[in-house]
């Protein structure tokens, strides 16, 4: 067996998907992993962007918060909040988001607020904070999150930010500037949305995962691609940067950092 | 008229009042801790809080009773998990029933900036294909030259805004930097304003374009060092990640969140009691 975990594999498969240069506004968590692990290995002229207002942010460890200090010490310069939804995203900088959450749909819309009903949640989470306006307005969107029936589901508790919409042109109709979601990158594989229906449609799968698994841990019926590949493994560079970066990471934040 | 250099404890009695909107802003930087331990400490009630990010200090005011309603759109402890309070208050209606108003940053980033130009409300391209929309208070207008559809979110203008800072010099005038989230814009779009600062100084020799507040636009400059611990200044101290990670198990009980706000805040007398305590 590999010597890697799913999580690593996610972490990988989903910096690959960063090219050098690209200016990336980042959320916290999974896709803040991804979007520093591609800074520190094939891409280091990525621009990250973090919703605090932190642009061109080179962290050293990965931020617990989205305002950590780190992030305002390592930045080109940082701005208020008006001015990076106003003048940055809204105004059309940014070409990459990079999203996490806790459910998705087959149209790569996503929901980060209730799980359960809106008034009597089961879970309730954190709401959009600046994913919709992400989703709304980088010129495409990256989705990271973990696999399961429970996370992509046929219809979401509560759509928080919009991918696809309804499928089709439902997205294009409403003429937000950002062609949304391109990829959902995943612990199994790689789901990418059908040009035409804007169907997540799978597409990779990571090695000794297989089209059925992927499948069994969705929740509507999942279209396979007829050329499905398999993801390249991880190789002894990146796996040796990401546990790096983790380990600082946990050292920092067990205390002040 | 310079504004007046005060303690802590009479700028929140002069200045916050039962039943005010109340934004205490910051984006995980420069929360103003301590401002809000006071208002814990004095007992205001049925305030209406605004925060783009409600989280730990929230949290505690919620407990402790403070609040009937929030205007947010990131609740959360970051990095940690839920705010337990806030969900009690939401879910169980403990210890009071609130009102939540829910948004999306870039919603609250327009508002705010409408607030502070005194106009009625902020314009974005946001909201559409959301459920946010049927669960909030947003419009949805048309451009006039344009035709576009534009999301329209009503003005935020609090009665009172509070916030943490870095430096004032004598005459009250203040100096932020670092992340400094829509804490202008609070202040610009308040009535009343409070700033808790790390250090009174006689220059703040800023260069040019700095984020500086005016002391003659603010109520009152408190001298409060560490005003913003568990959270950070930049430039003075670190973010006190352990605290918001022992929090979790602090708040998730009512009887020991109550324990905490009792040893914690209503027995001491006032921030620099705390900081001594939780450093003990």
């Amino acid at each position: 067996m590999a010597d890697y975990t799913s999580d690593e594999m996610m972490t990988i498969a989903a910096a690959r998907m960063v090219r050098n240069g690209t200016s990336c506004f980042v959320g916290i968590g999974l896709p803040s992993a991804a979007a520093n692990l591609a800074r520190l290995t094939h891409a280091p002229d990525t621009i990250l962007i973090y919703e605090s207002g932190t642009i061109g942010t080179k962290p050293n460890v990965l931020p617990l918060s989205i305002g950590d200090g780190e992030l305002a010490e390592t930045a080109d310069t940082v701005v208020g909040i008006v001015e990076i939804f106003n003048y940055w995203l809204m105004g059309g900088k940014i070409s990459l988001g990079f999203l996490g959450a806790a459910q998705i749909d087959k149209f790569a819309n996503i929901n980060s607020t209730v799980i359960g009903p809106y008034d009597k949640p089961k879970v309730r989470l954190p709401g959009a904070g600046g994913a919709p306006a992400i989703a709304a307005s980088c010129g495409e969107v990256l989705i990271t999150l973990r696999h399961s029936s429970k996370a992509f589901v046929e219809k979401l508790d509560f759509r928080t930010s919009g991918g696809h919409m309804e499928g089709g042109d439902s997205r294009a109709k409403m003429r937000f500037p950002g062609k949304g979601p391109t990829a959902v990158i995943t612990d199994l594989g790689v789901l990418t949305p059908d040009p035409e229906t804007k169907e997540l449609v799978l597409t990779n799968v990571h090695p000794d995962v297989t089209a059925e698994q992927v499948s069994a841990a969705t929740g509507w019926k999942l279209r396979v691609a007829s050329d499905l590949r398999i993801s390249p493994l991880p190789t002894a560079n990146e796996l040796q940067v990401l546990r790096d970066l983790n380990e600082r990471t946990a050292k920092a934040h067990a205390g002040q950092a | 008229m310079p504004a007046k250099i005060l303690p802590l404890t009479d700028a929140i009695s002069q200045f916050v009042r039962d039943g005010d909107t109340i934004a205490l802003e910051g984006f995980t930087h420069l929360i103003p801790y301590a401002a809000g331990h006071e208002i814990i400490r004095q007992k205001r009630r049925k305030l209406t809080l605004i925060r783009l990010t409600p989280d730990v200090l929230y949290d505690q005011m919620i407990g402790a009773g403070c609040v009937k309603g929030l205007r947010f759109s990131w609740g959360g402890n970051p990095g940690v998990g839920s705010l337990h309070r806030l969900r009690d208050a939401v879910e169980k209606g403990w210890p009071n029933p609130i009102e939540l108003e829910e948004h999306e940053h870039a919603g609250m980033a327009v508002a705010y900036a409408a607030g502070a130009s005194h106009l009625p409300f902020g314009i974005l391209r946001g909201y559409s294909g959301t459920d946010l929309a049927p669960h909030t208070t947003v419009k949805f207008i048309e451009c006039p030259f344009t035709g576009e559809k534009l999301a329209a979110v009503k003005a935020i203008r609090p009665d009172v805004t509070v916030i943490h800072a870095q430096k004032a010099d004598r005459q009250g005038n203040v100096l932020m930097w670092g992340i400094v989230g829509a804490q202008k814009e609070a202040i610009m779009a308040a009535e009343r304003a409070i700033v808790t600062v790390e250090e009174v100084v006689d220059k703040l020799d800023a260069p040019p374009n700095s984020v500086i507040l005016p002391g003659w636009i603010l109520s009152a400059v408190s001298h409060v060092p560490r005003g913003a611990f568990p959270s950070y200044a930049h430039g003075y101290y670190k973010r006190n990640n352990a605290f918001y990670k022992k929090w979790d198990a602090v708040s998730k009980d009512r009887d020991s969140f109550l324990a905490w706000i009792d040893k914690h805040i209503m027995q001491t007398k006032n921030f620099d009691e705390f900081l001594t305590m939780v450093e003990a």
